[in-house]
C-alpha cells in the first residue's frame, strides 16, 4: 500500500489519535442521556466523530492520486528548538522556578535571554546585532509596557527588587 | 430618527479625547505589527490584547477595532509592496498592486487601497447601525435549539472556506470544539481532560492557542523556508496621488467591492477572504476600458475592489458577533475572547442593555478608519522603513511579543510552557497543510455548542428533532447543508481550488 498524499495521511492519523483520546477520556465522566446529557456525552460525542473523519481522511490519502505527493518534508529542527526554548527561557527567567530555588530575573534578563536564543534560530546569527536588539526591544518594552501602560511586569531580578 | 440618534450617541461616547486617543494609539499599534510580514489580523490582535487589559471596557473595545483595522490596512501595505501578503484577505491585492509597485506606481496603489477602504468603512459602519437593531429583536426569538444551529451554520461556513481539504477543515472545527471543552464543565462543575493539573481546570486560553499557532507556528514555518528573496520598494513611491483616470476606474470598482464586501461580510463563516476573492472575480469579469492596462499587469481596480470588499466585510462581521453574540470569523472569535476579558458578554444583550458601548464601539470603528486614511498616507515612509528590516531582527521581537502577551494576560509562567506546547502543533499543523482558522472558531464556540445542545435536548426531553421542528433553526440548518451542498458540487468545487491554488 503506497501513501498517496502524505501530508493527508498524518494528519488523519493525527486526528483519529486525538479523537480516540478524547473519548476514551470522556467515556470516564458521566455520560447521562440525550435529555440529560453528562460531562461525558457531548466531548464523547464529538471524539469518535473526529476518529471516524481521520479514518476517513488516511483512507482518501492512500487511495486518491495527488500530483506532487503532498509531501511532509523535513522539520526545521532549529527554527523550531531555538524558538521555542527561546520562549521557555523567557518563561524561566522572568518567573523563576521556585521550586527549583531559581530566583525570577525579572523582564529585562528574560528580554536579553529570549532574543539572543531566539536569534540562533535564523542560519545568519550576529552577536553584536543581537545585542543591540535586544538592548533596543528592553527599553522599548520597558517604557511601552511598564511606564506607560503599567501592566504588571516585575521588571529587575527578586533579589535586587526586595 | 432613530439610528440618527443611535449614532449621535455612539459619536458622543467616541468623540472624547481619551478614547480618540486610544483608537489613534490602537491604529498605529496595529498597523505597526500588521505590515510585518507572515503577521496576519488574527495574530496582531492576539498579540495587541494584553495592551488593551489596564483601559476601561469602552475604551479596550475601540482600541481593539483601531488595531483590528489597523492590522488589516498594514496588511495591504506589505502586500502592495513586498510582494508578500501579511494575511489571506490580501492574496489578490498582491497580483495587481505589486505589479503597480514594480512599474513605480505604488503611492496610487496604496492611495487606492486606503481610500477604497475608508468608503467601504463608511458605508458598512451605515449599515451595521442600520441592520442591528432588527437583528437584535429577531435575536429574542432565539431559544437554544436556534442558537445550537446558528453555530453549526457558522462553522460549516468557516470550513467552506478554509483553503485546502474540505474534510481536514471539519477534523480541524471538531478538534476546535474538543479543545474548547478542556477545563471545569460550567454545567455539572467537573473539571474534563485536565488531568489533575489545576491551571488546567480553567481551561486553555484562547490567546495561548492563537499566539502558539499563528505566531510561533508561522515563524518556524518562514524561518524552515530558503532564503527567499524580498523585494521591497523602498523610496519609490513617489506620488500618493491618483491621477484622475485612476479615480475613474477605481470609483466603480470601489462600490462594487463594498456592495459585496457588505453581504458577504454577514454571513456565518463569511468575511474578508471570500469577499476580496469575489471582488476579484468580478472585476475581470467587468470588459476592460479603452487603454486600460490588462489584470495581473498592474489595473488599480484589481486593487480597490478587493481591498473595499474585505473592508466591508470586516465591518460587517461584527454583525452576527454584536447582534446574535456569534464570531462568524477567527477574528471575531477573538473578539469574543477579548469582551469576556472586560466582562462584556456579547449577544443582543449589549446593545439594550449598554448602548453607549454599543454605539460608541460603532461609531469608533467610522473614526478608526479616517484615521487610517489620515494616518496611513503620510506615515507610509516608516512602514516602509519597517519593512526593509531584515527579518533576522524582526522574528526575535514578534516572539517576544507573544511571549509578553502571552505572560501579560495570565502573569503565570505556566501559559508559556502552553505556548511552547501549541507553538510545536501549530507547526505540526503548517506541516500537515492544515488550516488552524477553523480550530479557532471551533475552539471559542465548543462550550457554547455543548450547552445549547443540552438546553435543547432537556427541553425536547431528548428528542433530536427539536433541532429541525422548530422553523428559525430548521431554516439555519437547511441553509448549513445547502452551504455544504454548493461546495461539494463538482462545478464550483473546481473553482474553488483553483481560487485557492495561489495559497
Amino acid at each position: 500500500m503506497k501513501i498517496r498524499s502524505q501530508q493527508d495521511f498524518f494528519s488523519g492519523l493525527m486526528f483519529t489519535a486525538a479523537g480516540l483520546a478524547f473519548a476514551w477520556a470522556a467515556a470516564a465522566y458521566p455520560l447521562g442521556s440525550a435529555a440529560a446529557m453528562g460531562p461525558g456525552y457531548f466531548p464523547l460525542m464529538l471524539g469518535l466523530v473526529l476518529a471516524a473523519l481521520g479514518l476517513l481522511i488516511m483512507f482518501k490519502a492512500l487511495v486518491l492520486e495527488t500530483e506532487t505527493g503532498n509531501r511532509v518534508g523535513r522539520w526545521a529542527w532549529r527554527p523550531l528548538l531555538f524558538v521555542l526554548g527561546a520562549n521557555v527561557l523567557f518563561g524561566l527567567l522572568l518567573g523563576g522556578v521556585p521550586s527549583w530555588g531559581l530566583p525570577g530575573m525579572g523582564l529585562v534578563v528574560a528580554i536579553y535571554g529570549l532574543t539572543l536564543v531566539a536569534s540562533l534560530a535564523a542560519r545568519d546569527f550576529r552577536l553584536g546585532e543581537t545585542l543591540m536588539l535586544a538592548t533596543v526591544l528592553a527599553l522599548g518594552c520597558y517604557l511601552v509596557f511598564v511606564l506607560l501602560l503599567k501592566l504588571q511586569f516585575p521588571v529587575w531580578p527578586d533579589f535586587i527588587s526586595t | 430618527m432613530e439610528l440618527i440618534d443611535h449614532l449621535a450617541l455612539g459619536f458622543g461616547v467616541a468623540f472624547t479625547l481619551s478614547n480618540l486617543g486610544y483608537a489613534l494609539i490602537g491604529c498605529v499599534l496595529g498597523t505597526l505589527i500588521g505590515v510585518l510580514p507572515g503577521v496576519g489580523p488574527l495574530a496582531t490582535i492576539a498579540m495587541l490584547l494584553p495592551v488593551t487589559y489596564a483601559l476601561p471596557p469602552v475604551a479596550a473595545l475601540i482600541m481593539l477595532a483601531g488595531i483590528y483595522y489597523g492590522a488589516q490596512y498594514g496588511g495591504s501595505t506589505t502586500a502592495i509592496l513586498v510582494n508578500l501578503p501579511g494575511e489571506a484577505s490580501s492574496l489578490v491585492t498582491v497580483i495587481d498592486g505589486y505589479q503597480m509597485a514594480r512599474q513605480g506606481r505604488a503611492g496610487p496603489a496604496l492611495s487606492a487601497a486606503a481610500l477604497g477602504s475608508f468608503f467601504a468603512g463608511s458605508v458598512a459602519t451605515l449599515m451595521l447601525a442600520a441592520v442591528a437593531a432588527p437583528l437584535t429583536a429577531l435575536a429574542y426569538e432565539f431559544g437554544a435549539a436556534e442558537y445550537f444551529s446558528l453555530m453549526v451554520l457558522g462553522l460549516i461556513g468557516a470550513v467552506v472556506l478554509a483553503s485546502g481539504s474540505l474534510l481536514k477543515a471539519v477534523a480541524m472545527v471538531i478538534l476546535g470544539l474538543l479543545l474548547g471543552l478542556v477545563g471545569t464543565d460550567v454545567i455539572s462543575g467537573m473539571a474534563r481532560f485536565s488531568f489533575d493539573i489545576p491551571e488546567l481546570t480553567d481551561g486553555i486560553g484562547f490567546i495561548v492557542i492563537a499566539m502558539g499557532v499563528f505566531g510561533y507556528g508561522e515563524i518556524i514555518a518562514n524561518l524552515s523556508r530558503a532564503h527567499e528573496s524580498r523585494e521591497v520598494f523602498t523610496g519609490k513611491v513617489g506620488s500618493l496621488y491618483p491621477s484622475a483616470e485612476d479615480f475613474r476606474q477605481m470609483a466603480p470598482a470601489v462600490l462594487r467591492g463594498t456592495a459585496l464586501g457588505s453581504v458577504l461580510g454577514i454571513l456565518p463563516g463569511g468575511g474578508a477572504l471570500l469577499s476580496s476573492f469575489v471582488a476579484y472575480t468580478v472585476e475581470k469579469k467587468v470588459r476592460l476600458r479603452p487603454g486600460e492596462v490588462a489584470f495581473g499587469r498592474g489595473n488599480i481596480r484589481g486593487v480597490a475592489a478587493p481591498e473595499s470588499a474585505n473592508n466591508a466585510s470586516a465591518q460587517a462581521s461584527f454583525v452576527p458577533l454584536l447582534a446574535l453574540g456569534i464570531p462568524s470569523n477567527a477574528v471575531m472569535a477573538l473578539m469574543i475572547g477579548a469582551m469576556t476579558i472586560h466582562n462584556i458578554q456579547p449577544g443582543p444583550q449589549v446593545m439594550t442593555g449598554n448602548p453607549a458601548l454599543f454605539w460608541g464601539l460603532v461609531a469608533s470603528m467610522w473614526i478608526g478608519n479616517l484615521m487610517l486614511v489620515i494616518l496611513n498616507l503620510p506615515l507610509i515612509g516608516i512602514w516602509i522603513r519597517l519593512l526593509s528590516l531584515p527579518y533576522r531582527w524582526l522574528f526575535p521581537a514578534i516572539v517576544l511579543f507573544c511571549a509578553m502577551g502571552v505572560y501579560g494576560t495570565s502573569h503565570s509562567t505556566w501559559h508559556i510552557w502552553m505556548l511552547s506546547l501549541f507553538g510545536l502543533i501549530g507547526y505540526l499543523f503548517v506541516k500537515l497543510g492544515a488550516e488552524p482558522a477553523p480550530l479557532m472558531l471551533g475552539f471559542i464556540l465548543g462550550p457554547r455548542m455543548e450547552e445549547n445542545l443540552l438546553r435543547a435536548l432537556l427541553l425536547s426531553r431528548g428528542d433530536w428533532s427539536v433541532l429541525v421542528t422548530r422553523p428559525i433553526s430548521a431554516g439555519l440548518l437547511a441553509a448549513a447543508l445547502l452551504l455544504l451542498f454548493v461546495v461539494l458540487w463538482p462545478v464550483i468545487r473546481s473553482r474553488r481550488e483553483t481560487v485557492f491554488a495561489r495559497d
